[in-house]
């Protein structure tokens, strides 16, 4: 699995890169997903943060790719949270109900928190069963 | 919603799930430049969080700012944000005018006296208070009334945060900042021009969360945002440090977008998070529309000299003053040559001889 | 005064100020050096006066043997911060932006981190130089206020330079305002110091080797 991602980084053209965040970034992914395989916990990197230059941050995501996971939810508008090429790193990406993107996240997990159902919700949900049920 | 209830339970009341309100945090977090390590904190924090009641003062504006918040506003997370906050009084969004609005400004000042949180957009004059007044209260009357129950004051736009244009030169209304004015409270100054919506409600957020102030740098601007130049976050920046620099908006140069310096940008003094957080939900910021930054978020932007010409170059004609010099100092040179030359044939004239006999007559 | 304002005061009238004074300065010493004169050589010339002073112009700048061995440090410590100062006033790519600007005159720069490593270096060797000055018996017995003062308006520029790029303790607009009111310092002092000896360093060779060559021998 590090191997392939190693490859890949030699595919990064370096003479296309502006900020040279991309390769650093990979690495950073690198390290996290070593650190979830010895479960030292998973990591999350927030895209906005980072200066990108224009075709940078679509460089990161085309090297990661798309593995066997698409999963859209709709919560407070839609979200999109897709496993990539690399088990364990996960694009999730948020908008609003116009679709305007509103955070973009790479998580390096077994599985974003957002897509498990939440103990809040699934308790509401069997009050409401209850309910109709009574 | 009443002021009572906390903000997980308002979100709750209005339908918005657990897993919405992750996300929100999420996209807080985000807004609030803060690591998202800290989601769980931040979704522990806002659940528990009171609705704090703001006043919003508009004083010598051209409510760009407004505009820039509200732009971005309904559905999204800052819309969610305004939603748990109890914006009082904003004489441009609220629906009650007139009496009817000042006295909701007067109720809300007293209810909730020593724990709102005064917005202020806008310079205040101190020449003519009849520049400027609401209700017929001159703006430094109503800010300094306002000022004595906030909590915190937040100056949104560098007009409120600087003086911004209203106090460029000659400043015909005398108009000062929030600051020179305020000292005994906690002033946040979120400039720009706009300021990016994102860190308005970033700094809103920040108190709704914390209940306290962001650290701020010597400006009183958050450091979450304004703590890196936008020089130093460029992702052009990679060509000044090569020296490759567009001379012209349309040469080779513009079109490889190459730095931006020699076009006037301001980055390399302005602090702001243009270059990272970006316009437009993250659209793209000036630099990479191909326009150099003019430094709006920096005191004085205005009077900055052009926004065309690079900050470290003169402001005046400096040829012709070097010219004018080599002139002056070509005619010193020569009268203080022709003084030399006088002194020297002067002591040649009064040069004598010393013969044997005058070595003679000595003895 | 506001940190703009000091800056815009700095770009503009004290620009002007110092460039005045510096350039009005440098033309009525030099000329008051030439019209001293010479007393017209009557002998007959053994050599050519112009060749000679032009050999010397470039030969004075290699040290010989002897002198080398007497005063390497002086030598070396000489050399390299003349040419970092050199590189980093005229190399620098925001320096030639500058002339660019306001003569119109442009030529390539070397890439900043070059600049930057040359800049730390010349820094060193100019503290060293101090050091050394304070150091050696006959040098601090030779030295003056105004070696000293020409030593400091000479490293103000380079340190307060070196500060603004990267952005240390003040806000950058104070930085470059504080930069260029160093150099401004510089301008303003260079015609009355001996930081003359940038222009009279070659009259006063050609001068020598003009005498030597006249009489057909090597300075």
């Amino acid at each position: 699995m590090q191997t392939e991602l190693e490859t890949a980084m030699l595919n990064v053209e370096l003479g296309d890169e502006l900020t040279y965040n991309v390769k650093p970034l990979l690495h950073e992914i690198r390290h996290a997903l070593a650190k979830l395989l010895n479960d030292e916990g998973p990591t999350v990197i927030d895209l906005r943060s980072l200066p990108l230059a224009p075709g940078e941050e679509e460089k990161l995501l085309n090297t990661l790719g798309h593995g066997e996971v698409h999963a859209s939810l709709n919560a407070l508008g839609p979200t999109e949270v897709v496993e990539t090429g690399y088990p364990g790193v996960w694009v999730v990406l948020h908008y609003n109900t116009d679709r305007e993107v509103i955070g973009k996240f790479i998580e390096v997990c077994d599985i974003p928190d957002l897509l498990r159902s939440q103990q809040d919700d699934i308790r509401e949900g069997l009050e409401q069963l209850q309910s109709g049920l009574a | 919603m009443s002021k009572d209830e906390t903000l997980g339970e308002a979100l709750r009341r209005q339908g918005v799930t657990r897993r919405g309100f992750l996300k929100f945090c999420a996209a807080t977090a985000s807004m609030m430049a803060l690591p998202p390590s800290m989601v769980p904190v931040i979704a522990a924090a806002l659940e528990s969080a009171r609705r704090p009641s703001v006043i919003w003062l508009s004083f010598q504006e051209c409510t760009g700012c407004t505009e820039s918040l509200t732009r971005s506003h309904s559905p999204t997370v800052e819309g969610l944000i305004f939603d748990s906050i109890s914006l009082d009084y904003h004489h441009t969004l609220q629906a009650a005018s007139g009496s009817a609005a000042e006295a909701a400004r007067e109720t809300a000042m007293e209810e909730n006296h020593g724990k709102y949180i005064l917005v202020v957009d806008g310079s205040i004059p101190t020449d003519n208070p009849g520049y400027s007044t609401i209700a017929g209260i001159s703006n430094r009357d109503m800010l300094e009334e306002a000022a004595k129950g906030a909590a915190a004051i937040v100056s949104v736009g560098t007009c409120a945060a600087f003086g911004g244009i209203p106090a460029a030169k000659p400043n015909p209304t005398g108009a000062v900042s929030v600051s020179d004015l305020v000292h005994d409270k906690p002033i946040i100054n979120v400039p720009g021009c706009p300021p990016i919506p994102v860190v308005i409600t970033g700094v809103l957020a920040h108190y709704l969360t914390f209940g306290t102030i962001p650290e701020l740098d010597d400006l009183k601007r958050p450091k979450a945002y304004y703590g890196k130049s936008i020089h130093d976050r460029c992702y052009r920046r990679p060509f000044y440090d090569k020296g490759l620099f567009a001379e012209t908006f349309d040469d080779e140069g513009a079109r490889k977008g190459w730095c931006l310096y020699k076009l006037g940008c301001k980055g390399p003094t302005t602090y702001n998070a243009c270059a990272t957080v970006k316009w437009n939900e993250g659209t793209s910021f000036p630099i990479e529309s191909g326009h150099p930054c003019l430094g709006c978020s920096e005191p004085g932007f205005w009077d900055g000299g052009s926004f065309y010409s690079a900050i470290s170059t003169p402001t005046e004609d400096i040829p012709k003053a070097a010219v004018y010099a080599v002139g002056a100092g070509a005619a010193a040179g020569v009268a203080l040559g022709a003084m030399n030359r006088a002194k020297k044939q002067k002591s040649v004239d009064a040069h004598e001889k010393v013969t044997i006999d005058d070595l003679d007559k000595e003895k | 005064m506001t940190e703009t304002e000091f800056l815009l005061w700095v770009r503009g009238p004290a620009l002007q100020i110092a460039t005045i004074v510096f350039v009005l300065g440098i033309v009525a010493r030099i000329l008051q050096m030439v019209m001293l004169g010479r007393k017209a050589n009557l002998a007959e010339a053994r050599g050519s006066a112009l060749a000679g002073g032009l050999r010397t112009m470039v030969t004075r700048s290699v040290p010989d043997k002897g002198t080398f061995q007497r005063s390497t440090f002086t030598i070396v410590s000489g050399y390299i911060f003349h040419i970092g100062l050199f590189v980093t006033i005229f190399l620098f790519a925001p320096h030639i932006l500058l002339v660019d600007e306001v003569f119109g005159l442009s030529w390539p720069a070397l890439p900043t981190p070059v600049v930057d490593a040359t800049a730390v270096v010349t820094i060193i060797t100019l503290l060293a130089v101090l050091i050394h000055r304070l150091k050696d018996p006959v040098m601090r017995f030779l030295s003056g206020f105004s070696d000293y003062l020409v030593w400091l308006v000479t490293f103000l520029p380079l340190l307060t330079g070196y500060i603004a790029f990267h952005r240390i303790g003040l806000s950058p607009t104070m930085l470059i305002a504080l930069h260029i009111l160093s150099v401004e310092l510089l301008m303003v002092l260079f015609p009355f110091t001996k930081l003359m000896h940038t222009f009279s360093l070659f009259i006063a060779r050609y001068y020598n080797g003009a005498i030597a060559g006249y009489k057909g021998v090597h300075s």
